[in-house]
């Protein structure tokens, strides 16, 4: 009753709806359609080839070895940013933000003139015997570039609503540092981290533009599932094209849900400490 | 805050040490270098080098596109965010929360689904591709079919912004001008839109940049036809695979301060308008 007060609900709903109709679930209902045109045999087929299931083992197994390390270097980078204070640190704090606001295509050409074989960084480590760039390192190295500033924002606020007094009582307790961190703090922050993580891997598994220029893009070896799809689709291998589309676009739906039921989850421990 | 602290230990001080450069030690080799190195390698050859790269036709071309596609596609995205936004805000209905993760879907598809869909309905072999072929309408491999990719992609920026705004603000404001006799459009350009207008300057910043910046979507669709269907990003990626590394890198300075540009304003909004951009705990207003 209360509601109807306020005018233009069928206006801004319907045009709302009719806009994400036509963007979005039109496209997506032709892929999904044009991918059951080559059927159970052909996606198995398909999914069976040794490089598609190459490609889609570096794509998966890639973001999550990437979303680890961003578990770890974020919680380094989310605590320091939150307890110290120290010349710089808001600059520090605004670069976190860079991946988020860099074009893919300038950090996947700037991260292989680093870390190529003749670079900045590549240069120095190809001398200890270590190649990132045209490497599956490479695709890590962006796929942990494109993901860091997930996991160091998802950490930062509830960082900072972290009641100290916790740590305070288990170090008057006679705990070490470590214990503290590992038996008080690390537990309290688990939601968040692997709420961080998911995020974090939902954003590698499906990147494209900074992982396809370090890459190299060797058949496989370091050749990603998105890639694939483009090179099918310059094959005009459509279905395949949609196939290996739609696989994707399930596992991020999965994801999608999986990171909900985190964020519920890490949103009500976050109430709970407070 | 707690009672007063005791005097760390050195040990710890130490510690703390260690723990702050191992922190900014990770940031500045992993994300200011390579920010870095965009601008070394474009002034690699000089600055005249660098000049004559972004005078180039081709790039100047390709800037006008990228300028084009996002002010078609953000201010398209602009609308439909503000209209979702009241729609979910303000009123309840069946099927809300789907909505609201349909809104969010285009964050977690991979860029090159987003161009693969488009490919599918309006190319050669897509569903309307032969009716568009009768009628000489082309939308893949032309600005239209970059324009709908980059409106995918940007999808959500607005709207993610608004929606939880404007829950937490309430209607309180809104109805009260109804109730003193505001029409539908009087209240939204008197009441809600100024309420809103940081948060909602926050979105189209985001969502600009994204648009400027998109790489995979416009890639599937461009075809990467010279001065025609080339944005920024992909005028970087052709320069670079013709090993132009100073064309390639003088274009991509143009999108890193385009980056960075982005960053200084939206720290900017935070600092100044935190309040008004953030939502606030229901009831804080």
């Amino acid at each position: 009753m209360r509601r109807r007060i306020l005018p233009g609900f069928g206006l801004s709903l319907g045009y709302a709806l009719t806009y994400l109709g036509l963007i979005v679930l039109l496209p997506l209902v032709a892929l999904a359609w044009k991918a059951s045109g080559i059927g159970v045999a052909g996606m198995l087929h398909l999914l069976s080839s040794p490089r598609t299931l190459a490609a889609l083992k570096l794509s998966f197994g890639g973001a999550i070895l990437a979303a680890i390390i961003n578990v770890c270097f974020g919680l380094l980078v989310a605590w320091v940013l939150v307890r110290y204070r120290f010349p710089g640190r808001r600059l520090f704090d605004a670069l976190v933000d860079l991946p988020f606001a860099l074009p893919t295509a300038v950090a996947g050409i700037a991260l292989t003139a680093l870390y190529a074989p003749n670079g900045w960084l590549g240069h120095w480590l190809m001398q200890r015997g270590i190649q990132i760039a045209y490497a599956p390192a490479g695709v890590i190295l962006a796929m942990v570039f494109v993901g860091f500033p997930f996991v160091v924002r998802t950490l930062q606020p509830v960082l900072e609503s972290l009641d100290r007094d916790v740590e305070e009582a288990a170090e008057s307790l006679g705990a070490s540092h470590a214990q503290t961190f590992f038996r008080v703090i690390l537990p309290m922050l688990a939601p968040t981290l692997l709420t961080g993580f998911a995020l974090a891997l939902a954003r590698a598994v499906g990147e494209y533009g900074s992982v396809i220029f370090i890459a190299g893009n060797i058949p496989m070896r370091s050749e990603i599932a998105p890639l694939l799809i483009v090179e099918k689709l310059e094959e005009f291998d459509y279905a395949g094209a949609a196939a290996l589309g739609t696989v994707m676009l399930i596992a991020s739906f999965a994801l999608l849900i999986l990171i909900a039921v985190l964020q519920r989850w890490s949103n009500r421990w976050a109430e709970q400490l407070q | 805050m707690s009672g007063p602290r005791r005097q760390p230990h050195w040990s710890r001080r130490i510690g703390h040490l260690l723990l702050m450069l191992a922190a900014t030690a990770f940031l500045t080799i992993f994300l200011a270098l390579p920010l870095a190195v965009v601008f070394v390698e474009a002034f690699r050859r000089g600055l005249h080098a660098y000049l004559s790269a972004i005078g180039q036709h081709e790039a100047l071309m390709a800037i006008r596109l990228t300028l084009l596609v996002a002010a078609i596609s953000v201010p398209l995205n602009v609308v439909f965010g503000v209209a979702a936004a009241w729609a979910i805000a303000r009123f309840e209905f069946r099927g809300k929360a789907l909505l609201g993760a349909f809104i969010d879907l285009p964050f977690s598809v991979s860029p090159v689904i987003s161009g693969l869909v488009y490919v599918l309905l309006f190319g050669a072999q897509g569903w309307f591709g032969h009716w568009l072929e009768l009628h000489d309408v082309k939308i893949i491999f032309a600005v239209p079919g970059l324009v709908l990719a980059t409106i995918f992609i940007t999808l959500p920026f607005v709207a993610r912004e608004l929606i939880p705004l404007m829950q937490s603000q309430g209607s309180d404001e809104e109805e009260a001008a109804r109730v003193l006799g505001a029409g539908g459009w009087q209240m939204f350009f008197r009441v809600t839109l100024p309420n809103i207008r940081w948060a909602l300057l926050y979105g189209v910043l985001l969502c600009n940049a994204r648009a400027m910046g998109e790489f995979g979507a416009v890639s599937v669709v461009s075809g990467h036809i010279r001065g025609l269907t080339t944005t920024m990003p992909l005028e970087v990626e052709m320069l670079y695979n013709e090993y132009d590394y100073v064309g390639a890198f003088a274009v991509a300075t143009l999108l890193a301060l385009l980056a960075l540009a982005t960053l200084a304003i939206k720290a900017l909004l935070e600092w100044r308008y935190g309040d008004e951009i953030a939502a606030h705990a229901p009831g804080g207003h």
